[in-house]
């Protein structure tokens, strides 16, 4: 047993990096491009919660460029960027960014026209009442998108293995090909589950933190809508 | 020379529409793969989704599912089954499916759970039979919302299956794994393009399938 484990963690040394070096790769990997989506992402909301035409053309460019196989994306790619983490990080960041709009639109949007009108009426400017009222109720939103961005990030990272080794976790699946070491792929398969599902329960953490007001846990979460429609 | 050369030369060499790396071979088997591994996701999530949707049970379980299934490599699946189960059709199903039904259940139990209950008591009060009430009245309001379901679902499958030509499956991912190979960008990248318009195509399919298939009343919503 004590041999598996040795085996387990024994990353191969033309990877270049310990086990725990992997992981930092790939968590940089995956999160910097869901990052750089949110950035991009929350003035491209506003953007459609302010002009309504504009919603149905992004999200039809968005539905379009979420259904590109990321492998296609990956090597198109190759020919601008090389064979570089950049190459897997772009797509990532496209896709993140495909997931959050409509997350945040949606999010915004819920803000009830009341609590807009309250918020006006105690002398908030546009931007003090977007960054006040409007963003902090659409945090439940937003993080739900978050969530959905992360964990298929950090799946995907694997996928840049393909073009040259630039998968991080993933290339131990190459390794475990060409060094016949099957341990490896279980390394590769159970770290980043572990990763995505340790990544989306701090995520569901960071939603709780920042919205005190709300009941804790998902499950009732799931009921507010039933019990608006048994008001209505 | 850019991307568009690449393709154009891919597409216009006649070596690549014939024999069994030809392009409509390849074309056959990865859209036979998808079929495959969406029917068989569809068996299993829609049923499971509609009567858990339809009795309002097992939401959180379901949700469970779903985090889940998300959190799985599909990659890193793929190449764990073929190392289990050695090469072939069923180590690449597995992974398929696995990450197929998760999407179609979850929002197939969604889209049951948000049908508004008023039409539902009605249909209830007036003396429907629960199955009834179920295929007559729950599944043509949730029908756009399970059909996103399928649609993110065979998305999911066209993508995984292109990076399952590395376990050595056939289908469009062969021209980008072997061409990576052999260094032959040209393949590469003409793959890439076959792939990502199947992607489209799919999208496109079900759009059509939501026009035709939704109740007009429901859709003007």
């Amino acid at each position: 047993m004590s041999g598996f484990l040795h085996d387990f963690f024994d990353i191969p040394s033309d990877l270049q990096h310990s086990w725990l070096g992997l992981i930092g790769l790939h968590l940089r990997e995956a999160l910097l491009p869901v990052a750089a989506g949110l950035l991009l992402a929350l003035p491209i909301a506003q953007l459609c919660v302010r002009f309504r035409w504009l919603y149905p053309p992004v999200l039809g460019v968005t539905t379009v460029l979420y259904a590109i196989p990321s492998l296609a994306f990956f090597v198109v790619l190759i020919d601008y960027t090389g064979q570089t983490e950049l190459t897997v990080m772009i797509p990532l960041a496209v896709y993140s960014l495909v997931v959050l709009v409509p997350a945040i639109v949606d999010g915004v949007r819920s803000v009830s026209e009341e609590t807009l009108a309250a918020a006006t009426a105690m002398g908030f400017g546009p931007v003090r009442r977007y960054f006040q009222v409007q963003l902090p109720i659409a945090v439940p939103a937003i993080i739900a998108g978050l969530r959905v961005a992360t964990v298929s990030s950090i799946s995907l990272v694997s996928v840049g293995m393909l073009i040259g080794n630039q998968g991080a976790l993933g290339n131990l699946l190459h390794d475990a090909q060409i060094y016949n070491r099957p341990e490896l792929t279980w390394n590769s398969v159970i770290t980043t589950a572990l990763l995505a599902i340790l990544v989306d329960a701090l995520l569901v953490l960071v939603r709780v933190l920042l919205t005190p007001w709300m009941p804790s846990g998902t499950a009732r979460r799931k009921q507010a809508p039933a019990l608006e429609d048994a008001a209505r | 020379m850019n991307v568009l050369n690449f393709v154009n030369s891919f597409f216009s060499d006649s070596a690549h529409w014939h024999g069994y790396d030809g392009i409509p071979a390849r074309l056959g088997e990865h859209v036979r793969y998808t079929l495959q591994a969406l029917l068989l996701a569809a068996a299993i999530g829609l049923p499971i989704g509609l009567v858990t949707g339809h009795y309002g049970r097992g939401g959180n379980a379901l949700s469970l599912v779903a985090t889940a299934g998300r959190a799985l490599p599909s990659f890193g699946l793929l190449v764990l089954m073929t190392t289990l189960l050695g090469f072939g059709m069923l180590p690449v199903m597995i992974p398929l499916v696995i990450l197929a039904v998760p999407p179609i259940l979850v929002t197939t139990y969604e889209a049951m759970r948000s049908v508004d209950p008023s039409p539902v008591d009605a249909a209830r009060g007036m003396g429907m039979h629960e199955s009834r009430i179920l295929f007559q009245v729950e599944l043509p309001v949730a029908l756009p919302l399970i059909l996103s379901g399928l649609r993110s679902a065979a998305i999911q499958i066209v993508s995984t299956a292109t990076i399952a030509a590395y376990v050595s499956l056939g289908g469009l991912g062969r021209y980008i794994v072997d061409g990576l190979y052999q260094r032959n960008y040209e393949k590469v990248v003409g793959g890439a393009t076959l792939v990502a318009v199947l992607a489209l195509v799919t999208l496109a399919l079900f759009w059509a399938v939501a026009r035709t298939a939704v109740s007009p009343g429901v859709r003007r919503r």
